[in-house]
């Protein structure tokens, strides 16, 4: 029996085991849209802007580990979902994303809401489709669901001409997907990894530096045993928080440009760098050249060219993460070392950077300090809530002050560096995740680039919390001009915020607000109460407050600057790029 | 230093864009680029001539790897191989140089392929090297119009690795 094509594509959706889609309609979707009217088992979610849709189901996925979907229209539609796609690029988030497209007779006509969008996405995508041919769609689907869950994940995206989903066709799934040009390698080459074990048992200062690819691995069981096993500190990238739980005793904390200094240190005075999951991006190198200049350098990643991208390699080991450290593992376990004894005098150094410079910030009765409503929201959600993060200082101090212990409880975008992220990928969090506390750190700035969505939380009753960090400013840049441009801030005072506890309740949420250190815990008490709709938490907090310890650009990871260097800046900051 | 690139991709529409947009992405000229179907017309080869700095043509060809449309990757730096190039190039000596013209020609093998009351048009093929200095000979005899192929490379028979 010949069914449409917008059938067709529904019925693939079911096969691959989508339940939730988000998405906004148009001109050329509306066959698609006609057939979600009445499906039951697959429930679409309106946002407010397709960017907000793209977001919300990165969230998705990255809260539950499967492919997030979204549904746009063509043209401006489909453009908007560019931020949303790049965004999940650059941090190997599986997303497929469909956009509509004008009838095939007329693409390239400039046709009235007519876009390339596969062009325009072919170098933020992990792959991209023009389905041409009715015949073709099922297979495109699947393979779509293929390629962007597997090997390095990725978001895919599909465009379908408005007369593939009217045609009519036979519904073929195909059970097998195959692409002969497409092979991940899954399991680490045997000598690698008797090389790998090898070096661990030689190391004397190793450091483990996890990222992303071991939550995307789901390898966060092995990476545990693995540092429990050789007794080896964990660093994680920013990507990788969750991934190792911080508050583990190997637990170094973050590294990199907003890093521990007792991570950075760790990393520049190894012997061993064994980089899990992480393509050694520049926030967290620094200046290459200065990088870990002791150690020998070992990464792990599926994705060859992550490897000796940015730094040159010893070891590399393509393969899963989680199988490559189950081998490992299993060759260190043949061994019988006596870890603990090796590892003591190395252990107890980090133990002494930790204690000289402990991640710290100066606390005030008067004003409220952005890392105290960070702490307290740790405190108050007992460490497991879900937290999205914006872009900025907010993101920076999300990462320093709460600790993550499990994966999937962190989502921020990491790569793309998103303003405006946090709050869909929120939603899409708590759709995936309905029993979870899901909260977005947020800020002034970051907040207001998808503030719509407040609409999308509130249809749906969706309890998400917005915590606010409200400094007037667009804070981080503001920091770089305090610190590198002689206190010209030039663009980054906000001057007007609306007021967020009446833009949430113009919306049908709850606004709160905290002015006093006194007010943050019963504004967090509050707002935890309600689960009915999403609560907006207003924190004025000092606006001159900055996210230490830092590292200049352009400078190597242990040439940090800290809070009460503040006041002479022009000492040790020289190098600005 | 110059990379002769060859790339084996699915024969379908767009390929040609993924590819030339990794080295236009990194602000890589492509020096020159031929494309033709293989034996099995499911499939193209895809010829990429380069020159940059090696480090960012193994990112280079580490990307094209990734890419779901392509099937294989050779650098030929690495490998002992042929390249060949073919030109046809449209002449008009003066009445007195028409005869060195053609021996000059024919010491580089090439072969009229059409002539006109005041034009020779003439075929060679060779390797860079090759090309370059029949250019430059014949310059002086006056070019009317010129077209090259781009290089295609194979590698040599038991390929050994340079290095």
């Amino acid at each position: 029996m010949k069914i449409s094509g917008a059938e067709i594509l529904i019925k693939c959706l079911k096969k691959e085991g989508v339940k939730h889609i988000f998405g906004y309609p148009g001109g050329v979707v509306l066959n698609i849209f006609d057939i979600l009217y009445d499906e039951k088992g697959l429930e679409l979610f309106l946002t407010r802007h397709e960017q907000g849709a793209v977001h919300a189901a990165d969230g998705y996925a990255r809260a539950s580990g499967k492919v997030g979907v979204a549904i746009v229209t063509s043209g401006p539609g489909a453009t908007n979902t560019v931020t949303g796609i790049a965004t999940a690029s650059m941090d190997s988030i599986p997303l497929v994303v469909f956009s509509g497209q004008v009838p095939t007779m007329l693409i390239g006509n400039d046709a009235f809401q007519e876009a390339d969008i596969v062009g325009i996405t072919r170098p933020c995508t992990k792959h991209n489709y023009l389905v041409k041919d009715i015949n073709d769609l099922a297979r495109t689907v699947r393979e779509a669901f293929h390629i962007a869950s597997t090997g390095r994940p990725g978001p895919v995206l599909i465009d379908l001409p408005k007369d593939v989903t009217s045609g009519m066709a036979e519904f073929i799934w195909p059970e097998e997907v195959k692409i002969r040009s497409y092979n991940p390698t899954y399991h680490g080459n045997k000598w690698m990894i008797r090389q790998a074990a090898q070096m661990i048992t030689k190391a004397k200062k190793p450091v483990i530096m996890a990222g992303g690819g071991v939550i995307l691995s789901e390898a966060s069981k092995e990476l545990k045993e693995l540092a429990e096993l050789t007794k080896i500190p964990v660093t994680t990238t920013l990507m990788g928080l969750g991934a190792f739980p911080g508050t583990n005793k190997l637990s170094l904390g973050m590294l990199g440009m907003h890093g521990t200094y007792y991570a950075n240190k760790a990393v520049q005075d190894a012997d061993l760098l064994i980089g899990i999951g992480v393509r050694f991006d520049d926030r967290v190198t620094g200046k290459t050249s200065a990088f870990a200049p002791e150690a020998k350098i070992m990464q792990i990643d599926i994705d060859p060219t992550s490897i000796r991208k940015n730094v040159s390699v010893d070891l590399p080991v393509v393969g899963d993460v989680r199988n490559v450290l189950r081998d490992i593992i299993k060759g260190l376990k043949e061994q019988k070392g006596q870890w603990g004894a090796v590892r003591s005098s190395w252990l107890k150094q980090i133990n002494a950077w930790t204690k000289e410079r402990p991640l710290t910030y100066s606390f005030d009765d008067k004003v409220i300090k952005p890392e105290f409503v960070v702490e307290k929201i740790f405190e108050i959600s007992k460490g497991d809530a879900i937290i999205c993060t914006e872009v900025g200082q907010n993101q920076m101090w999300a990462a320093q002050f709460y600790k993550y212990d499990k994966p999937r409880r962190w989502l921020s975008s990491g790569g793309l560096g998103t303003m405006g992220y946090g709050f869909p990928a929120a939603i899409g969090a708590q759709i995936a995740c309905p029993d979870k506390l899901v909260i977005d750190i947020a800020g002034d700035g970051s907040i207001q680039m998808n503030i719509q969505e407040l609409a999308t939380a509130v249809i749906n009753k969706l309890p998400v919390k917005v915590a606010i960090l409200n400094n007037g400013f667009l804070g981080m840049v503001r920091q770089w001009q305090e610190l590198f441009f002689r206190e010209r801030y030039s663009h980054t005072n906000l001057d007007v915020i609306p007021d967020f506890v009446k833009v949430a309740e113009a919306y049908g949420a709850v606004g709160l607000r905290a002015e006093k250190p006194e007010d943050v815990v019963p504004v967090l008490k509050e707002a935890l109460k309600i689960k009915d709709r999403p609560v907006f938490m207003d924190f004025k907090v000092d606006w001159r407050e900055k996210v230490f310890p830092m590292v200049p650009a352009g400078a190597a990871i242990d040439e940090m600057i800290f809070d009460e260097e503040k006041k002479k800046p022009e000492k040790k900051l020289k190098a600005v790029k | 230093m110059r990379h002769t690139i060859s790339v084996l991709v699915e024969n379908k529409f767009g390929v040609l864009s993924r590819v030339s947009g990794l080295f236009s992405g990194r602000g890589f000229n492509i020096e020159s680029l031929s494309v033709g179907e293989t034996i099995d017309p499911a499939i193209s080869l895809m010829t990429v001539v380069t020159i940059g700095d090696d480090q960012i043509v193994e990112q280079i060809t580490k990307q094209l790897n990734k890419l779901i449309d392509v099937i294989k990757v050779v650098d030929f730096v690495e490998f002992e191989h042929v390249e060949r190039e073919m030109i046809l190039v449209k002449v008009s000596p003066k009445k007195n140089d028409k005869a060195e013209f053609l021996r000059l020609a024919e010491i580089f093998r090439g072969r009229i392929v059409d002539s006109g009351p005041t034009t020779f048009t003439v075929e060679t093929t060779g390797d860079e090297k090759k090309i370059a200095a029949f250019i430059e000979l014949i310059k002086p005899f006056g070019i009317k119009e010129f077209v090259r192929t781009g290089t295609i490379a194979i590698a040599r028979e038991g390929i050994k690795k340079i290095k």
